[in-house]
Formats: C-alpha cells, structure tokens, sequence
C-alpha cells in the first residue's frame, strides 16, 4: 500500500516501486559531530581527519520505476555500492529514507524485513557470493530454503531458474567447477529464485572478461523482457550503463551529480565531471561484431537438401535456416516457405537458397552495420575471407549494442 | 645490579594456594561429582574401545586410509606401524591412551567449538578469550598438574581435565577465525535472501569455515596426544605412563619402546584425519 504523502506529482505519472530520498551513510563512531560539521559545510576530507568519520554517502536522492533499468554509476569509492547495499538493508542508513511501494523500509521490523528480503528484492553480487560447499541446484534453492519453501517445490522451481539461464546439466556440479560467466549465471539465477519485484545487481560482471560480459549483458536484457523485473544496476562501465540503463545516475564522492535518461545525458551533461565519463564512453565504444555474433540455430549442409532443413527449422523452432558446403562455405538462406516447395517438388533446392542477401566480417564495427541491419530480413551472415560462416548477428545484438 | 628491591616484591604464591585450597575445602562436593561423572564417561568410552578387538582396529585403519588416499601402500603401511605396536607388547597400554585422548578431544571439541562460535560473533567475547587462549596455550603444561591434583586426586580423571584445557585452544581459535574469514559477499549474500541468524550460521558460516574448522580438530587431537604423555606424572595410565617407569627405572628401552608407540598413533591419527579434510574438499570440488 502506498502512502498518499509521499507520492509527489510526478510519481503519480511514473509507476514508482522505490524511492530514496536524502540517503546518507557514514562510516566512524562520530556520526552526529560529523553531521553537523557536514551542515556547515565542511569538506569531506576535514570531516574524515576531525572526526575520523568517513563520508559514503551524502544526501543522495532518486527513484526506480517499475520495471525499468535504473543504473547507478561511479567511480569505485564514489559510494555506489554503498548506496544499493542500502537498498535491503545490507547496511543501515544513517540518515535519509527508502520506500519500498510507499513503505519507509528503515522503519520496518526485523520480521517484516526479512519477509521483504525473502520475497521482494534480491541481489546479484560482484564477485558472485556463491555457497562453495552446495551445488548449483543448492544454491538457486537458498533463497527458497530460507524462506522454508518445501524441498520438492524449490527444487522444481530452481530448476526452472537454471533453465532460463542456460544453464541445464550442471545443476549438480560443483559450483567451484564454473567459469566466472556461469557463476555469474547460477548469481543470478539464485536472485530470480525468490521471483522478487526488484534485483540490486552490484557490478555483476565486472568480474567477468569483455567477450563473457556482453553475453550475460545481452541475456540480462532478455530475462529482463521475459519477466519484467525492476533492476538496480551499479557498475563503473559508461558503455555497460548506457546500454542497459532506461535512467542512468551518476555518482561522484557520494552524491548523484545527474541523473537522466541516457540519451538526454549524452545530450545535456550536467557538468564537465559527466562529460568527461561520457566521452570516455565514446572513445571506447568500439564494438566489434566478433564480440555479438552467435552460431545461427539451424544450420544444413547443402547436400543434406530441404528435408533436413525443415526437420531442423522445426526442432529448433525457427522459419529459416542457415546453407553451408562442405568447406563451411556460406551458401544462402532458406525460408521454410521455400523448403516445403522444395518438397513438393516446385523447385530446386539451389534456387531456393536466398544467397544475394548481406554478409559482414567479424571485425566489422557494429555502427557501420546499422543501415544493413535496418533493411535486412534475416540474421545478417559473418563470414571470413574464404566466404566460410563464422556466425550470424541478430538485429536485435545491433541495436542493443548501441543503447 | 641484579638485585630487584625487596620493597617491589608482591607475593602471588600464597593468594593462589589459599584460593585452590579454599576450593579443596569448601566446593569438594562440586569436583566430587565432576570427578564421579568424569570417571563414569571414562569407563564407557573404554568400554567402547574395548568392543573393537585388535585385528578389527587394523582392518578398520587399512580400509579408512584406502578410501581417503586411495594409496595401497600407504594403507598398508600404517596398518603395519599399529601391527608392530602390537608385536612390542603395548597394545593394551595403547587402548588406554586411546580413552583418554577419545575423552579429552570430545570435551574439548564440545566446549571449544561452541565458544569458537561465540567469539567469531561478539568483538567482547574475543577480547576476553584470546589472552586466555594464549596462556593456555603457552602455560608450561606441567602447571595444570598441580591443581588438577588437588582437585581431582590422582588418575585419569585429572589427566582428562588438564588434556581438556591444553587441547582446547587450537579449535577455539580455528572455529573463530574460519567463521571470521567466511568472504563477506557470501554472508552479505546469505543476509540478502533473508536468512536467520541460526539459517546463517548453520548453513552458510560453519559449512563455509569447515576446512579451518577441521584443522582445529586435527591441531586439537595431535595436543591432546602431547598432553596425555605429561599426565602420566599424575598417575594417567597407557603408554606415557611406561615411558615415566622407563625415566624412573632409567630402562631406555621401555622407554623407547612406549615413545615410538605414541609416535606411530600420532601419525595414524594425523594423517587420518588430515586424509579426512583432504577428502571432504575433493568431494566439494568435485
């Protein structure tokens, strides 16, 4: 339930889930001196010498909408971190207020924050906080056993948790036996668990190499549009923020400096500070389409003809499939439309292959791919220089590369 | 100028003689019934010992240090090592030092881990223990003796109770420091789920410290195997007992003999229960 007060007008337009307003967290014995040296103005450096009280988070304000990317991003030690282990109480605040639906959640009981821990908000960690000593089921299901959750249905839920995340056949592997990228995944699917309304993901795949980060950014994104969560997204990475986020933040010191739609901040930034982190964005938003391409689902050897191109479209559930000779060498498209004429006998199967349709090299950068992608109608083919497939790049990979 | 004044000098001696006496005389029935209780646990664990006839033990060892090392000879070796303590005519002398160890390390494990737990959590509670902890450790194991004594008479009964003390330290300490080092994502993890202090204690801290947990126990025993040599000077029978009859009879070779007995069972159970906290991380691993 939501309290009329706090709603201000423009909340009652957006769908807020949760609203910080004035958070602040200090860390040191001397809080209330250091408060007040602070209302004076003080710098933070005098304060932390005076007092030995350290300055995390300061004053610092916003709100999450429903469903919605919000992502928070800094510098490390600019309190980011600080900031979403706020968000469940992780750490209390020493001043300032969190409403959860409208409930200031500081004032909550230690029974009704661990029924708001339980079931509606969970969190992805850095360096993933798995439970060495259980495997990958055991740890999905630990939110679920926390919450007393009988033992057959959490693991049937967990299961379903492993599956979205790709992640079947290892349920009861070790989880030390994971590369970062599927520990990250089991993180993940330990978070979703709990089906919460809100995800806290602290830096979830800063720990991970590039090539690995843009696979998990990518498959965030579509677990994100499959069950429409609220996700609070920390991380230091520009690219990574402006991809994902619908509003970014920006955290200098312990205060937000600006926050915005990503477009309207490349567009407007607030100070030099912003600009700077945004150009730096630019410079190292070199994105090539090596880093995006996948193996197309249906792929058929050429003399293997439409009756297997059409078994496997239909195992795979996809109405095209990808053509190659024996040497890997691209051929063309064929639609399932074409397959089952190919069938009746109507036509070839070489004149059914679509083979004047675009093709791309894997060092391609992604931005030159754009007015390709916008007209193509399948997948666009990655060869290499002997005209083999390598992959395919998906439309979608293009435009949500360039968020 | 090795003179300290005679005007600094205070007098510990008498306080503590006069406090260990005042508990002779006035809490006798308390350290009765400890003594009594102490006694009866004693006898069921030999009891226990007992029920395993010597080839049973042999079998037991060969098989536990084929499964947790996969090594034939190795298995066979140490099974070899028990043999010949055997063959030197100590075997029952060893089953007597088995119970007092067996006892020792239970009460010790019973009290340690506990307050290991307890010192992992509360800042207070460590500062208190830890320079007990260190004084225990540290004290000449011999000091135990004297009030143990007077306390509890002379036997086993004291032994245990100095063993107890002296063995103690390493799983106190282990205990805390494994749960202290748990990775803070884990416990902030656990937390963020909404985890109980007993869900996060039971099943995030001690099964994530376990490894360190058990390098206590192992610390623990090899303590407690030091200690119940010295407790031979209060009237501990078994093997320690045979090497103080060689001191005071100067036969070197009784004495050598039960020294090398306590030396095979020491490895024995080392490499045991090392084998046994290898063995629990590869099952993790794997």
């Amino acid at each position: 339930m939501r309290k009329p007060e706090i709603l201000t007008p423009q909340s009652q337009e957006k769908d807020i889930i949760l609203r910080v307003d004035g958070l602040t967290k200090m860390f040191g014995a001397k809080k209330p001196q250091a408060r007040e040296m602070l209302r004076n103005g003080r710098s933070k450096e005098e304060i932390l010498k005076k007092t030995g009280v350290t300055i995390a988070v300061d004053d610092v304000s916003f709100e999450v909408e429903r469903g919605k990317i919000f992502s928070l991003i800094g510098l490390s030690g600019s309190g980011k971190s600080t900031v979403v282990r706020c968000l469940n109480l992780l750490l209390k605040p020493t001043a300032g207020h969190i409403y959860y639906e409208g409930e200031d959640i500081a004032a909550y009981s230690p029974r009704q924050l661990l029924k708001y821990r339980r079931e509606h908000i969970s969190m992805v960690f850095q360096s993933f906080g798995l439970l060495s000593h259980r495997n990958v089921l055991e740890n999905v299901a630990y939110g679920l056993e926390a919450r007393g959750i009988d033992k057959k249905t959490r693991t049937e839920k967990a299961m379903e948790m492993i599956t979205m995340v790709n992640l079947e056949g290892w349920e009861h592997k070790s989880t030390r036996d994971l590369s970062g990228g599927m520990r990250q995944r089991v993180g993940l699917a330990r978070a979703l668990a709990n089906n919460p309304d809100i995800l806290l993901m602290d830096e979830p795949f800063s720990a991970l190499d590039p090539l690995v980060r843009r696979d998990m950014q990518f498959e965030m994104l579509s677990i994100q549009e499959k069950l429409n969560k609220t996700i609070v997204f920390i991380t230091h990475d520009i690219d990574e923020a402006f991809k994902l986020g619908n509003t970014i933040s920006i955290m200098q010191d312990g205060r937000i400096i600006q926050t915005d739609t990503p477009e309207k901040m490349a567009q407007s930034p607030a100070n030099d500070y912003v600009r700077d982190f945004i150009n730096s964005a630019d410079k190292s938003q070199i994105y090539n389409v090596r880093n995006f391409m996948q193996r197309p689902s249906c792929l058929v050897r050429q003399k293997e003809g439409a009756q297997v191109a059409l078994k496997q479209m239909r195992a795979n559930d996809v109405s095209s499939a990808y053509v190659v000779n024996d040497r890997m060498k691209f051929m063309g498209v064929i639609t399932l439309d074409a397959a089952f004429r190919v069938r009746a006998g109507e036509i070839t199967f070489e004149e059914a292959l679509i083979n004047d349709m675009p093709s791309t090299t894997a060092d391609t950068q992604i931005s030159d791919l754009i007015p390709i992608a916008s007209h193509a109608k399948f997948p666009i083919a990655v060869l290499d220089d002997k005209g083999r497939l390598q992959g395919i790049i998906s439309k979608a990979a293009i435009l949500t590369s360039l968020t | 100028m090795t003179e300290f004044p005679e005007a600094f000098s205070v007098n510990i001696r008498e306080p503590i003689d006069n406090a260990i006496d005042y508990m002779v005389g006035n809490w006798g029935g308390f350290f009765d019934a400890i003594s009594k209780g102490l006694r009866a646990i004693l006898v069921q664990v030999r009891w226990v010992v007992d029920l395993v006839p010597w080839w049973l033990l042999l079998l037991i060892v060969f098989l536990i240090t084929l499964k947790l090392t996969r090594k034939p000879f190795r298995a066979a070796l140490y099974t070899a090592m028990l043999l010949f303590v055997g063959m030197i005519g100590l075997w029952s002398m060893m089953y007597a030092t088995l119970t007092i160890i067996i006892t020792s390390v239970i009460f010790a494990l019973l009290l340690g881990f506990p307050l290991g737990v307890l010192v992992s959590f509360s800042d207070r509670a460590s500062r208190l223990v830890r320079p007990l902890l260190d004084t225990m450790q540290t004290m000449p194991s011999f000091v135990y003796l004297i009030p143990a004594v007077m306390l509890l008479g002379l036997g086993n009964v004291p032994a245990v109770v100095a063993t107890v003390i002296y063995a103690m330290p390493p799983i106190v300490r282990m205990t805390s420091h494994g749960i202290r080092h748990v990775d803070k994502e884990v416990v902030e993890a656990a937390q963020s789920f909404g985890s109980t202090r007993s869900q996060l204690l039971f099943k995030v801290l001690i099964p994530q410290a376990m490894p360190t947990i058990m390098t206590g126990v192992n610390q623990t025993i090899m303590m407690a195997i030091s200690m119940v040599v010295t407790c031979s000077m209060i009237g501990a029978t078994g093997l320690g007992s045979e090497v103080l009859m060689g001191i005071n009879r100067l036969e070197s070779g009784r004495g050598f003999a039960a020294g090398i007995a306590l030396v095979i069972v020491a490895i024995v159970i080392d490499r045991l229960t090392q084998g046994a906290m290898k063995g629990e991380d590869t099952h993790a691993e794997a």
